[in-house]
């Protein structure tokens, strides 16, 4: 696919979202579009350092709520339009991505893994304790309820999603073509060949932790006016340190769109389910899917998908 | 002629065991070097420490007279130095033409002179050539014979466009038209003025390519002059007899 039609294809998909908003009137449903958007987001941010360079982060979810909390921080001393929120909690991610990969990109394999987990308890226990954020008893956040032109202030965050969504999937794809994309291969497959290649592997990773770490925080920074109250256990929910793994290798990790595919299939699976069972009932579905792909699927649908049109050939 | 690398007094400790044990070395700009020793006399591990994959305890090595040490791996190859890996190292999720790619990418294009990128696919096509891959240009390297993976890898070497080339047993499996075919090679990038350091166990490749020998025993240098004094030095002959 070429970037025009990447671009045309992108347009389809943000008119369609737009015109959506003109059409119904049931909030829901741009809850439910607006969460599976959010984990568009997680789940391509996750692949720019899990699937390209092969770095897996336990510690999502850490990002996540770090955006989520600078949200809650700038919204207590002077609230911002919502794109700028973004933007904030996108840059304070970053820097925290920075800042992690810097102390563990050392690391390889599992103990790096095992310190990103760490990283989120340590995030954890600092929110717990700083009583400015609401501490463990969390803070209400009070949202606008309309927006102009749309109605509904949900409307509005499910448009800022979307854009936010085709962002993310832009950059990701920008990336995996480019000399950078090309590095975090190498770096992925044999990093003392990658550096005797030439490949600075460190700056390669930090620029990989960066960027990963600000869309995770920008996927959570609207995260409070969604649920309008804001506390630990469900800001740094296991769920989005799950989900972000899980969907991108179910949609296959080596290309931008197999996160894309993973999160819309797992994360209209969950939609689903907790309207129809049970949110409680998510986990096991991600951990039953995950299961089944590791066995039939280990490279995702892209995967299976690729080998199968090898085949025909 | 000047030294391109100069390697003094280098020393590598793996735990208790002593793989390299006060190393002096002096390569001249331009020049064809074997190196040789039995298995586990530590080259590899010399290798290693020349181009930053391995940090040295003692000593230091220098390149066209700038110190080395402390400089990761990759600022080494960009100042050209490459190497080939004795087991090869392919990027195994890359094609065989992405493989070659990774080096013009970062190292020619951390350059001054950049390459256009359809510069850089003329170039990789040349270099997969070079070493007779122009078939498999598109394939994965699990799709490539232990053979292939050895060109892949003095490919990949060579597309760093180095000043000093390492090739750490790049001829180990080859047929005999083969290793002819990657002499050549090297004497021809040779001739253009790459200084090259060839470590090889198939004798009569080293024999024909070498200006100078040096040969190391048990992380130790015994010996290091004429190709054909050296292998009659009794010394030498005792170490690859002792075996
Ligand atoms: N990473 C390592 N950890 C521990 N020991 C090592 C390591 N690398 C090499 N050694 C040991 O150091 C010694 C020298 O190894 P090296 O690979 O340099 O030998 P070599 O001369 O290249 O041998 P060969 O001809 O088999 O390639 C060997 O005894 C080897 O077992
Ligand atoms: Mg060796």
């Amino acid at each position: 696919m070429r970037w025009t039609n990447f671009f045309l294809i992108a347009a389809v998909v943000a008119a369609l979202g737009v015109a959506a908003t003109q059409f119904s009137s049931n909030d829901y449903y741009f809850f439910a579009a607006y969460v599976v958007l959010q984990y568009v987001v997680l789940a391509t941010a996750w692949n720019i350092l899990g699937g390209y360079a092969g770095y897996v982060n336990f510690g999502s979810a850490a990002f996540f709520a770090a955006g989520a909390y600078s949200t809650v921080v700038v919204h207590k001393l002077y609230p911002l339009p919502l794109p700028l929120l973004i933007v904030f909690s996108g840059i304070v991610a970053g820097l925290i991505g920075f800042g992690t990969g810097y102390l563990t990109l050392r690391l390889r394999g599992v103990f790096f893994a095992i310190a990103t987990l760490a990283l989120a308890v340590v995030l954890q226990t600092l929110i717990i304790n700083w009583d400015f954020v609401g501490g463990s008893r969390g803070a209400y956040i009070i949202r606008p309820h309309t927006f102009p032109l749309l109605g509904s202030y949900m409307k509005y965050m499910f448009l800022v999603m979307l854009g936010l969504a085709i962002v993310a999937v832009s950059v990701a794809r920008l990336i995996e073509r480019s000399w950078l994309g090309y590095g975090l291969a190498a770096i992925r497959d044999d990093e003392f060949a990658a550096e005797a290649s030439g490949v600075p592997t460190l700056r390669l990773k930090l620029v990989a932790t960066a960027v990963s770490g600000a869309f995770m925080g920008m996927a959570g920074s609207p995260f409070p006016y969604i649920i309008g109250y804001v506390e630990p256990s469900s800001t740094f929910n296991l769920a989005y340190a799950v989900n972000a793994i899980a969907m991108p290798m179910i949609g296959g990790t080596s290309t931008w769109i197999g996160p894309v595919i993973g999160a819309i299939l797992l994360g209209t699976i969950q939609q689903v389910a907790t309207v129809t069972i049970s949110s409680a009932v998510n986990l096991l579905i991600v951990g039953l899917v995950l299961v089944a792909f590791v066995i039939i699927a280990p490279n995702g649908l892209v995967g299976l998908a690729q080998s199968w049109m090898r085949k025909r050939k | 002629m000047a030294a391109i690398l100069e390697v003094e007094q280098v020393g590598k400790r793996f735990g208790g065991f002593v793989a390299l044990d006060g190393i002096d070395l002096a390569v001249q700009e331009g020049e064809r070097l074997g190196l040789i020793g039995p298995n586990g006399s530590g080259k590899s591990t010399l290798v290693n420490c020349i181009c930053g994959t391995l940090t040295n305890e003692a000593g230091s090595v220098r390149f066209q007279g700038r110190r080395l040490d402390g400089l990761p791996a990759y600022k080494r190859t960009r100042l050209g130095l490459a190497r080939s890996f004795q087991l090869p190292r392919p990027f195994t999720s890359l094609t065989v033409s992405e493989n070659v790619r990774i080096p013009l990418l970062y190292t020619v294009n951390a350059r001054e002179h950049r390459l256009t990128s359809a510069g850089i696919d003329d170039r990789c096509a040349e270099l997969i050539g070079l070493v007779g891959l122009q078939d498999k240009a598109e394939a994965r390297p699990v799709d490539l014979t232990q053979v292939d993976m050895r060109k892949l890898e003095l490919a990949r070497a060579m597309a760093a466009d180095p000043k000093l080339l390492i090739a750490d047993e790049a001829m180990a499996g080859l047929s005999h038209s083969e290793i002819e075919d990657i002499l050549k090679l090297l004497l021809r990038l040779n001739e253009r003025g790459v200084t090259i350091i060839m470590i090889e166990h198939i004798m009569s490749a080293v024999m024909s390519f070498s200006q100078r020998l040096v040969v190391l025993v048990s992380g130790r240098k015994i010996a290091d002059g004429a190709p054909q004094e050296v292998v009659r030095n009794p010394e030498v002959v005792g170490a690859y007899l002792g075996q």
